[in-house]
């Protein structure tokens, strides 16, 4: 697609830390040489998104060790939350707090392997066809074209109901296969505009292999998009692995977060207001998903200082009026 | 010129693509899709008449018939507009029941998207415009926004506004009880129907509305940077001419050029939304071919999916290079 070139990434250059560190700011703080300018700033943002991802990655990694069996039905149905199911019980008795571990393991798993997928994909796709140009360009942006505009969860729909049975790794792997489009068209973009850079010229001049150029020149000054398009990935999967469990057409014997809602639904949670057993998975998929932008929008602010410097800027304006008010009515009385 | 016809030949591709992809996922896949579709059948107690064989060969192909001559039977019917026959509500051609079930996605979804994209970029102009403020405190309730899955947000409004409050209709698109003749052109109809499609839209608004509005934060924090705007407010203009006219038109672009991506979450996000709705759209459509097995209409589905999905992409292409003489340079 040709109006590529105006998206928003596309428009900050990832500067060269050399030229970025020159430019002059205005009152920001002191600017950051070598490997930590490509590290996020610890803002409020960054914590709070920290603090959730971090957090709701140890509880699936630990609290299935910790809970009970999620597959333990001994207990009453519809238990509200008490002190020996700190999250009630489901329709069939079975420890909410428990599942809710399980499952969170399946979601992060998926979004994972999927991330990943899609991150390697869209390297190939956007970066070689970025770099290399020409004809392999056309040919590969063209595809990468397609993928995008072809919806990707009614596709994933038609691909899941034909299978007769899937697992957690097919999924993730469907997921993988149909969401690389949106980064590769970045990462091609970002790509061009570095291969047009003196000292990538001057790489290749001194004789260095394409292969070569690509990872070591290219590749480290795309990390954090690259990063960004990772956790962007990453959040589009678990939503996606959600909404298509949801529909029944989830892993087949696994748990996952949004099996725990279709489960949900199919029993009348919401009629009977159980509230704890369908609030709890929705609510960490939107604070996990939030949590990841959070750190998203601390990495744009490396990848496009204008956004970490305006702000600051803007900031530092208007304390400085108000400085320059006082002195004002500090002075109007003298004058009288 | 090059532009529209570069343009033009990209959208003829990507439906040939479309549509051949719709017509070999069903030959990719493991297992031999055709039996798997008479057993479910015949499970639920159904025979195959010779009409149900001709939608089964139409569908799968017929055994003795080579790849090649099958995809040009496929190509031949589609051109006049036969999809195959619906298993669940036998006889009825899926194109009717598409025809049926579009209208309602499309008014819904489109009004839903207008005023989600009209919210998002309203107050995302305002929030870079007010950078460096509380109103930056707005980023994160949006981030949050943008990660709560469809379907639930649709069923928490379900839970709180119709079981709890019973402000509104808990499902369906129109009352069928009032109406037991089906929809009609009548004031009392449309009414009736704007009302049930409150909670459906609130949806979506809601969880697409933070995209939006983050994007165009962004954008416009950038842009309020450049040279042009220092020299607009230097020269003494309007705050709301600087805001308006020097900063928003520009920053607005990418907001547009963006609208494949964002459109293709809206209406993935719909599709979950209305199975919980039970709303009369293709969604629901496409989750009652799945969950029955009814190949014929979800491969109908898709294709009209696809379908719209382009020609919006299209339309905004289109437009977006009538507004950006670059895009139309940058061939």
């Amino acid at each position: 697609m040709s109006d590529i070139d105006l998206t928003p990434s596309a428009g900050a250059d990832v500067g060269s830390p050399a030229t970025e560190a020159a430019r002059p700011t205005l009152s920001g703080p002191p600017q950051r040489g070598g490997v930590k300018a490509f590290l996020p700033r610890l803002t409020g943002k960054l914590a709070v998104g920290l603090f959730l991802t971090i957090g709701i990655s140890l509880f699936a990694i630990i609290a299935p060790y910790v809970t009970q069996d999620p597959r333990n039905y001994d207990s009453d149905r519809f238990l509200p939350p008490s002190g020996a199911h700190l999250l009630g019980t489901n329709n069939l008795g079975a420890d909410v707090l428990a599942q809710l571990a399980e499952g969170a393991a399946g979601s992060l798993m998926v979004g994972l392997v999927t991330g990943g997928i899609a991150i390697f994909l869209s390297l190939v796709f956007g970066i070689i066809a970025g770099y290399i140009g020409g004809w392999t360009d056309e040919v590969l942006s063209l595809i990468t074209s397609i993928m995008l505009v072809i919806p990707g969860l009614p596709l994933i729909i038609v691909i899941a109901a034909y299978l007769e049975s899937r697992s957690l790794i097919v999924i993730a792997i469907i997921l993988g296969l149909t969401s690389w489009a949106g980064p590769a068209i970045v990462l091609r973009t970002q790509a061009r505009s570095l291969r047009n850079r003196d000292y990538v010229a001057a790489a290749r001049v001194a004789g260095e292999r394409p292969h070569r150029i690509i990872l070591v020149e290219i590749l480290p000054n795309l990390l954090p998009l690259l990063a960004a398009q990772f956790l962007g990935a990453f959040i589009a999967a678990i939503l996606a692995e959600a909404g298509l469990s949801f529909l029944g057409l989830g892993p087949s014997g696994s748990l996952t977060w949004g099996v725990m809602l279709n489960q949900a639904m199919a029993h009348n949670a919401f009629q009977v207001g159980a509230w704890w057993w369908f609030v709890p998975p929705g609510l960490l998929i939107a604070l996990f998903g939030c949590g990841l932008s959070l750190i998203n929008f601390s990495i744009d602010e490396i990848i496009n200082p204008k956004l970490r410097n305006a702000p600051a800027a803007v900031k530092s304006v208007r304390k400085a009026r108000k400085a320059g008010a006082e002195v004002a009515s500090s002075a109007t009385p003298k004058e009288a | 010129m090059k532009f529209y016809v570069r343009r033009i030949t990209f959208y003829l591709v990507t439906l040939w693509a479309a549509i051949s992809l719709n017509f070999f996922i069903p030959k990719l896949m493991p297992g031999n899709p055709a039996d798997i579709f008479r057993e479910n059948l015949l499970r639920q107690g159904g025979e195959i008449t010779p009409a149900m064989e001709q939608t089964i060969q139409l569908l799968f192909g017929s055994p003795d018939d080579s790849l090649w001559e099958q995809y040009t039977r496929y190509w031949s019917n589609l051109l006049q507009w036969d999809l195959g026959v619906s298993t669940t509500k036998y006889p009825t051609p899926v194109t009717e029941l598409l025809a049926e079930a579009l209208p309602w996605t499309l008014v819904l979804v489109g009004t839903a998207t207008v005023i989600a994209f009209v919210l998002g970029v309203g107050l995302g102009a305002w929030a870079g415009w007010k950078r460096g403020t509380w109103v930056d405190s707005l980023i994160p309730g949006s981030a949050l926004l943008q990660s709560i899955p469809y379907f639930w947000l649709a069923l928490v409004l379900v839970a709180v506004f119709s079981v709890n409050l019973g402000w509104f209709p808990i499902i369906g698109g129109y009352s069928a009880r009032e109406f037991r003749a089906g929809p009609e052109m009548s004031w009392a109809f449309v009414s009736n129907a704007a009302f049930h499609a409150i909670l459906p839209a609130a949806t979506i608004v809601i969880s697409s509305v933070g995209g939006w509005l983050i994007g165009m934060r962004n954008m416009m924090v950038a842009t309020l940077s450049e040279d042009y705007v220092t020299t607009a407010e230097a020269k003494g203009l309007k705050p709301s001419r600087v805001f308006l006219t020097y900063a928003t038109r520009n920053a607005s672009l990418p907001s547009l050029a963006g609208f494949t991506i964002t459109l293709g979450f809206v209406v993935a996000g719909s599709i979950v939304m209305e199975q919980v709705f039970s709303y009369p759209g293709i969604g629901k459509l496409m989750i009652t071919a799945v969950t029955q097995k009814d190949f014929a209409l979800m491969q109908g589905v898709f294709l009209v999916i696809t379908l719209t999905v382009l020609a919006a992409n299209f339309v905004m292409d289109i437009f977006y290079g009538l507004i950006d003489p670059r895009a139309r340079q940058n061939v």
